[in-house]
């Protein structure tokens, strides 16, 4: 579960010494924990879908983060990300997939007929069909701010994809796999940073009250 | 490592009994034991420590795992009084020990003179309660020193040439710049104004056994894993244990307050964690549960004598709420200014803190911060340009580009108080625990709107100033949901328009004390915490020294 602490270890330059000693054990734990996850090597198994509905919600979510020159929701494992979410903390959210993937299946035999699922479909179709199904008009806001009323599978699906897709790599939840998100928003995986931080405060030189430059 | 604290018996008759272990309940706490007397610290949500506080976005955020769960304790809101509620999570707020402290920005500033006078200064203002503090920015000054160095900021004292005056540096320097704050201090000097080191309730040196902020990059929102925000839980509660009379139970969730016949309260009533029901007796009962939570368990303590809830002659209980007024301009810059690392904000401008309502043509005042708080998932769902796609090739391009590209700027301001904008009883939604679900009552003030718009105005200019490539404003919207929860039983001289008196005292019964957010006579610029606990450490002068000269006993 806190296997980002060891990457807490690689700049302990501000941690006092009875920090780590007092958490010595439960990262030591940790950290080997996620190296047995990650050289386990066996694809996970799915908890709640089916092999088929797996296979229309990925093709969704990798039209939400596609694959192009770089990583997308597919290799980053966003699908047994969301498989994980419905079995655990969304189980409520169970019936918007199955309404959802049904209404998805509809709208493709719908507007490419002998297309029966949306995972047959060119890419160039799915993003045809998706349009159908998304509400413009959801609005995403803050953290712990309120959820829609009323929830909508798109933007459900949507959402989940990119949590999916952007969660910590060492949270300890499937998904974000190898880091790739991370390394499409450029944000590096360590937990600790020391400045400078960009170019932009390199060679900062420290507050200074305001000077004759600027206007009194 | 927790000290092995005291255990009292529910049947003990202890000396004082404080609901809520958050900013204020902490405060008290401590000071209270270490004065003497007895106390327990009774706190909705569990006993977390830093081994618990985990960057997991969806323990944090879609599991509530520090804060009220919307399903088990849901809200109603409404805009006006004559529209019916619905369900809607309307409040957050920390639901574990330490209350909201835990995973707060830290903002620290102090609030200035004019918060208390204002009233008096400007006059008054249509449609709304706006009143004078029964105290002044003077009385509060030492305390607000105590916090700085017991609590601990960081800040650098004499930075703002707006700031009131101060008895004492802050006891550690401020915390690096970060790539937002240059850039914020870069363009606001350019139109002549005076940003400043955000003083912050974050060490920046190790301090007390306590670590330094090591810029993890989960700061708002999350608990953190080595003890340097200066939580409730990470600075005074410890205190508190060590003296060997506080006892700190969590997992106790507080519904009635237990009256004599004399008037007299003679504890508290609650569930535990398995909904068991237990009445912890004490001699003082101090109410420290948020702008929220106090008014509605004084409204769930009505009884024969005090049908309209406790303490609440006044029929001002719940009423008066005010949040903050908020918006936000975002910047987009040429190259990555890597602002994920660290926390919120490092530059602040307290140039518009004082505003004249004659030329402005509204009334209150506002400060801005330079500042990146975004987690990757929140950035994803809420940082972009409004006319990027939601999905797609398109999306995923600007969100490479733009997460390490991107600074905001937050204006916060005042909320005026107006009479409607209250906490009450819904009268058909319950609780998991049965029990009648808040309901919130909340339409902005138009001034109130006026001057978050006039603020993202001088943001946008800001950015400009800095050199960003794009920049915009997100949409201003009247709020329905907040964090910040204040005024809702203010503090005042006359008990018939206020519910507290300068002491904490309620007007009405003599041993009952409240101290937190619902405090507030007026809003402040945007940061209350440290005027909360400054106001909980001179409660806490105030209520020993009645305790200690008898004055509680009726």
């Amino acid at each position: 579960m806190h296997s980002r602490r060891q990457f807490l270890f690689r700049s302990v330059v501000s941690l006092p010494a009875t920090w780590v000693a007092a958490h010595w054990p439960a990262a030591l734990a940790a950290a080997q924990h996620a190296r047995n996850s990650a050289q386990s090597g066996a694809p996970p198994k799915f908890e709640f879908f089916t092999p088929e509905q797996a296979t229309e919600v990925e093709a969704i979510a990798a039209r939400i983060i596609p694959t192009d020159e770089t990583p997308g929701a597919r290799e980053a494992g966003v699908i047994f990300f969301i498989d994980r979410v419905l079995a655990t903390f969304a189980s409520d959210m169970r019936h918007v997939y199955l309404e959802g993937i049904a209404e998805v299946q509809a709208k493709t035999r719908e507007m490419f007929p002998g297309v029966e699922q949306f995972s047959k479909a060119t890419p160039e179709q799915q993003d045809e069909v998706l349009p159908s199904i998304e509400n413009k008009t959801v609005t995403t806001d803050r953290p712990f701010s309120p959820r829609p009323r009323k929830p909508d599978f798109f933007e459900t699906l949507r959402q989940h994809t990119i949590a999916g897709f952007l969660i910590d790599p060492d949270a300890g939840r499937a998904g974000n796999r190898d880091g790739l998100g991370w390394k499409l928003i450029g944000r590096e995986r360590e937990h600790a940073f020391q400045p400078p931080f960009s170019e932009y405060d390199k060679g900062y030189p420290g507050w200074q009250p305001a000077g004759k430059d600027a206007k009194s | 490592m927790r000290p092995d604290s005291v255990k009292y018996k529910t049947s003990d008759e202890i000396d004082f009994v404080i609901i809520g272990s958050g900013a204020a309940g902490g405060v008290l706490a401590k000071e209270l034991s270490t004065n003497g007397f007895q106390v327990v610290v009774l706190e909705q949500g569990p006993y977390l420590t830093e081994a618990d506080f985990v960057h997991d976005e969806v323990k944090v955020f879609q599991e509530n795992l520090l804060t009220n769960h919307p399903e088990l304790q849901p809200n109603t809101f409404r805009k006006t009084p004559e529209e019916k509620a619905v369900p809607q999570r309307a409040v957050a707020y920390g639901r574990c020990v330490g209350g909201t402290s835990v995973h707060f920005t830290a903002n620290y500033w102090r609030f200035h003179e004019i918060d208390f006078t204002e009233r008096s200064q400007v006059g008054p203002v249509a449609g709304t309660g706006l009143a004078d503090w029964p105290i002044t920015y003077g009385d509060l000054e030492p305390y607000y020193t105590k916090v700085e160095w017991e609590v601990g900021v960081s800040g650098l004292g004499g930075a703002s040439p707006f700031d009131p005056p101060r008895a004492k540096p802050y006891p550690m320097p401020p915390l690096p710049v970060k790539s937002c704050g240059v850039l914020f201090e870069r363009g606001a000097r350019k139109l002549g104004w005076h940003p400043f080191p955000a003083p912050l309730a974050i060490l920046s040196q190790p301090r007390a056994g306590r670590s330094a902020c090591i810029h993890c990059g989960f700061c708002y929102g999350f608990g953190c894993e080595v003890g340097a925000k200066s939580s409730s839980l990470a600075s005074v509660i410890p205190l508190a244990e060590r003296t060997g009379r506080c006892e700190i139970r969590p997992n106790s969730y507080v519904h009635r307050i237990e009256m004599d016949s004399t008037g007299r309260a003679t504890g508290v009533v609650y569930f535990d964690e398995k909904k068991n029901t237990h009445l912890q007796k004490a001699k003082g009962v101090i109410v420290c549960a948020n702008g929220a939570e106090t008014p509605r368990l004084l409204l769930l303590s009505a009884s024969k004598r005090f049908p309209n809830g406790l303490a609440n002659s006044s029929g001002f209980v719940g009423k008066y709420l005010m949040f903050n007024s908020n918006a936000r301009s975002v910047g987009l810059f040429e190259n990555p200014l890597n602002d994920y690392k660290g926390f919120a904000a490092s530059r602040v401008l307290h140039d518009f803190y004082e505003l004249d309502p004659q030329k402005v043509g509204f009334y209150g005042g506002g400060a801005l911060d330079g500042r990146f708080d975004y987690t990757p998932y929140f950035f994803a769902l809420t940082g972009l340009p409004s006319d990027t796609p939601r999905w797609g090739k398109h999306f995923k391009k600007a969100l490479g580009h733009n997460f390490t590209r991107t600074m905001e700027i937050h204006c916060t301001g005042t909320s005026l108080p107006v009479e409607t904008n209250s906490f009450s009883l819904d009268p058909d939604v319950k609780d998991a625990w049965g029990l009648p679900a808040l309901r919130m009552t909340y339409k902005d003030h138009p001034d109130d709107i006026k001057l978050v718009t006039w603020l993202t105005r001088h943001a946008l200019d800001i950015l400009d100033a800095a050199g960003a490539v794009k920049r915009w404003s997100r949409p201003i919207a009247e709020q329905q949901f907040s964090v910040h929860l204040l005024g809702t039983c203010r503090m005042g001289n006359d008990p018939k328009t206020s519910v507290i008196n300068p002491d904490h005292r309620t007007h009405d019964v003599k041993n009952l004390f409240l101290c937190d957010g619902s405090s507030l006579v007026t809003s402040g610029r945007g940061q209350p915490t440290m005027t909360i606990q400054a106001l909980a450490y001179r409660a806490a002068d105030r209520i020993t020294a009645l305790a200690r000269r008898g004055d509680l006993r009726s």
